[in-house]
């Protein structure tokens, strides 16, 4: 077996090694991508909502 | 002293008026028991094995049934906030609670667990230490049961939620309860009867603390 | 409209986080910067340098993913219990936000530990689940964590939610090291005839460093995500207060603070 090829076959434990590593980053990953798009979301919602505040501040 | 008996009295009087509760807590321990070896298939030597653990699992889950009514009916009729309102202590009242559900949900599975126990072919020998397993251990059921019964009071699925933190805060009682039939069975004892006076001595205080987050 | 005390005390109550959203925005991008480093090099380490178990052969690199994920699933239960410790007894108002913040990721790295674990027994005990200690006491965790996150989300008032959930953290972590000694006893009396350990037989160096680094790697991902889901949790709290109390207490706000609620500064 060339060198790539044995370190992918993991010694025959390859569809458990694999699946283990793939499983950790997807869910962390996921997190993390979730968390950011939240924390996106939530700041645009509330520079939006400061900007009218503020407007209506101005107006007064 | 008086105010918590009375209040102990009152759980009880309104309780055997309805008469539900026990009935559906026993009801439900039969049913559970009855389904096990239909489940795993007759033998005898197996289900001998797993008869106390069958037991105990449908006990905890019988009395888990009645724990969401247990603050909830005074909440929603405002009884809950004259309670806290009197001159018994909070943490005495949630006492009181927990203990008239004891006596109307975890004793009378105490005293039908000898009878179950036939069905699961226990042997008559280890029938007796079943029975103080489930003595010392239902108490801390019922107390634990009702501090989740105070957290989740005026949530959303209450029932499911009860259940769901529950279920972490049982598995100590589980393990010892059932592991008690085994040849160890004073040290499962004892780790039981500590579990329980442990919980005695600190649920009331938390339920109390999440009664008066509810009535705020 | 006028300033009065009643505004104050709410607006003291924004005020504190105004700071932490000031600092975490700095520490934020090298929090994850050193994450992804330290996790890529603890990566390469597990996966190329590490050796493989004369036992366990190449499988036994799973365990620098599911050791490492069952030490912080459990160390953030700490954190969680901690902060609302703090939240009920202080009343320090960032301490129920971090603890919300933390509960998901907790929770994210209990299911690593527990699908990592399973896919370990699978070829080393032949199943796909096995009951030994740790993992059971993993899985309790995660339904203590599930638990809480339920309850949080559970009441229509944010407040009571949060200090609901405070209390359940509380009674769960007195109850942990419990739960963690009757599962270790349960397992002891149902021992099979084999040791049933997913740890290795010891820990050489050679192994120990792959682990740290993973381990320092989640850690710093885990200080990442808690900054950033607290920081997301305080501008929805503070989306809310606005559309509840109106424009007024965010004009009394920037006359007070001298504006330092105001956006440009997060």
């Amino acid at each position: 077996m060339s060198g790539a090829a044995a370190f992918f076959a993991m010694g025959g434990y390859a569809r458990y090694v694999w699946p283990a590593y793939g499983i950790a980053f997807l869910t962390l990953g996921g997190l993390a991508l979730r968390s950011w798009l939240r924390h996106r979301a939530s700041r645009k919602a509330l520079d939006a909502l400061d900007r009218r505040a503020g407007a209506r501040e101005g107006a007064r | 002293m008086n105010v918590f008996a009375g209040l102990i009295c009152h759980e009880l009087r309104l309780a055997l008026r309805q008469g539900a509760d026990t009935a559906l807590v026993l009801g439900f321990f039969v049913l559970a028991i009855v389904l096990f070896p239909l489940g795993v298939g007759p033998e005898p030597e197996l289900l001998r094995r797993i008869g106390p653990g069958i037991i105990w699992t449908a006990a905890l889950l019988a009395a888990l049934l009645s724990l969401d009514r247990l603050f909830r009916v005074d909440y929603e009729d405002g009884s809950l906030e004259l309670i806290a309102l009197s001159s018994l202590p909070l943490e005495f009242a949630a006492l009181a609670k927990c203990a008239a559900h004891w006596l109307m949900a975890g004793l009378p599975l105490v005293v039908a667990s000898p009878f179950l126990a036939l069905l699961v072919d226990i042997r008559p020998r280890a029938i007796p230490v079943l029975v103080l397993s489930l003595l010392l251990g239902t108490p801390g059921l019922s107390l634990v049961g009702g501090v989740a019964a105070a957290l989740t009071l005026g949530a959303r699925r209450q029932g499911i939620l009860l259940a769901l933190l529950v279920l972490p805060l049982y598995v100590p009682s589980l393990i010892f309860g059932a592991g008690a039939s085994e040849a160890a069975a004073r040290a499962d004892l004892l780790l039981l009867a500590a579990f329980s006076l442990g919980a005695l001595a600190l649920a009331p205080w938390a339920a109390a603390a999440a009664l008066r987050q509810a009535l705020e | 409209m006028r300033y009065n005390s009643a505004m104050a005390s709410r607006i003291s109550r924004f005020a504190n986080p105004g700071r932490f959203l000031q600092v975490s925005r700095r520490l934020l991008p090298w929090c994850g910067a050193l994450a992804v480093l330290l996790i890529l090099v603890g990566l390469y380490l597990a996966l190329f340098v590490a050796p493989a178990d004369y036992q366990q052969g190449e499988a036994v690199r799973i365990m620098y993913v599911h050791v490492p994920a069952a030490w912080m699933a459990l160390n953030i239960y700490f954190f969680l219990a901690l902060a609302s410790g703090v939240a009920l007894v202080a009343k320090h108002p960032l301490a129920d936000v971090a603890a919300q913040a933390a509960a998901p990721v907790g929770a994210a790295f209990t299911f690593v530990c527990l699908v990592s674990g399973s896919l370990w027994g699978r070829p080393m005990w032949g199943a796909w689940w096995v009951w030994d200690a740790r993992l059971t006491s993993v899985l309790v965790l995660f339904f203590l964590y599930l638990g809480y996150i339920a309850l949080v989300d559970a009441f229509d008032d944010p407040t009571r939610g949060a200090r609901a959930g405070a209390l359940l953290a509380l009674v769960g972590v007195v109850n942990l090291p419990i739960i963690k000694f009757s599962v270790d006893w349960w397992n002891t009396l149902h021992q099979p005839a084999s040791v049933m350990r997913l740890g290795g037989p010891s820990i050489y160096v050679s192994m120990l460093v792959p682990l740290l680094v993973m381990t320092a790697g989640f850690a710093m991902l885990f200080l990442a995500l808690l900054l950033l889901r607290m920081r997301s949790l305080l501008f929805e709290r503070r989306a809310r207060a606005l559309r509840i109390n109106g424009p007024a207490i965010e004009g009394a706000a920037r006359r007070t603070d001298g504006g330092a609620l105001s956006g440009a500064n997060w």
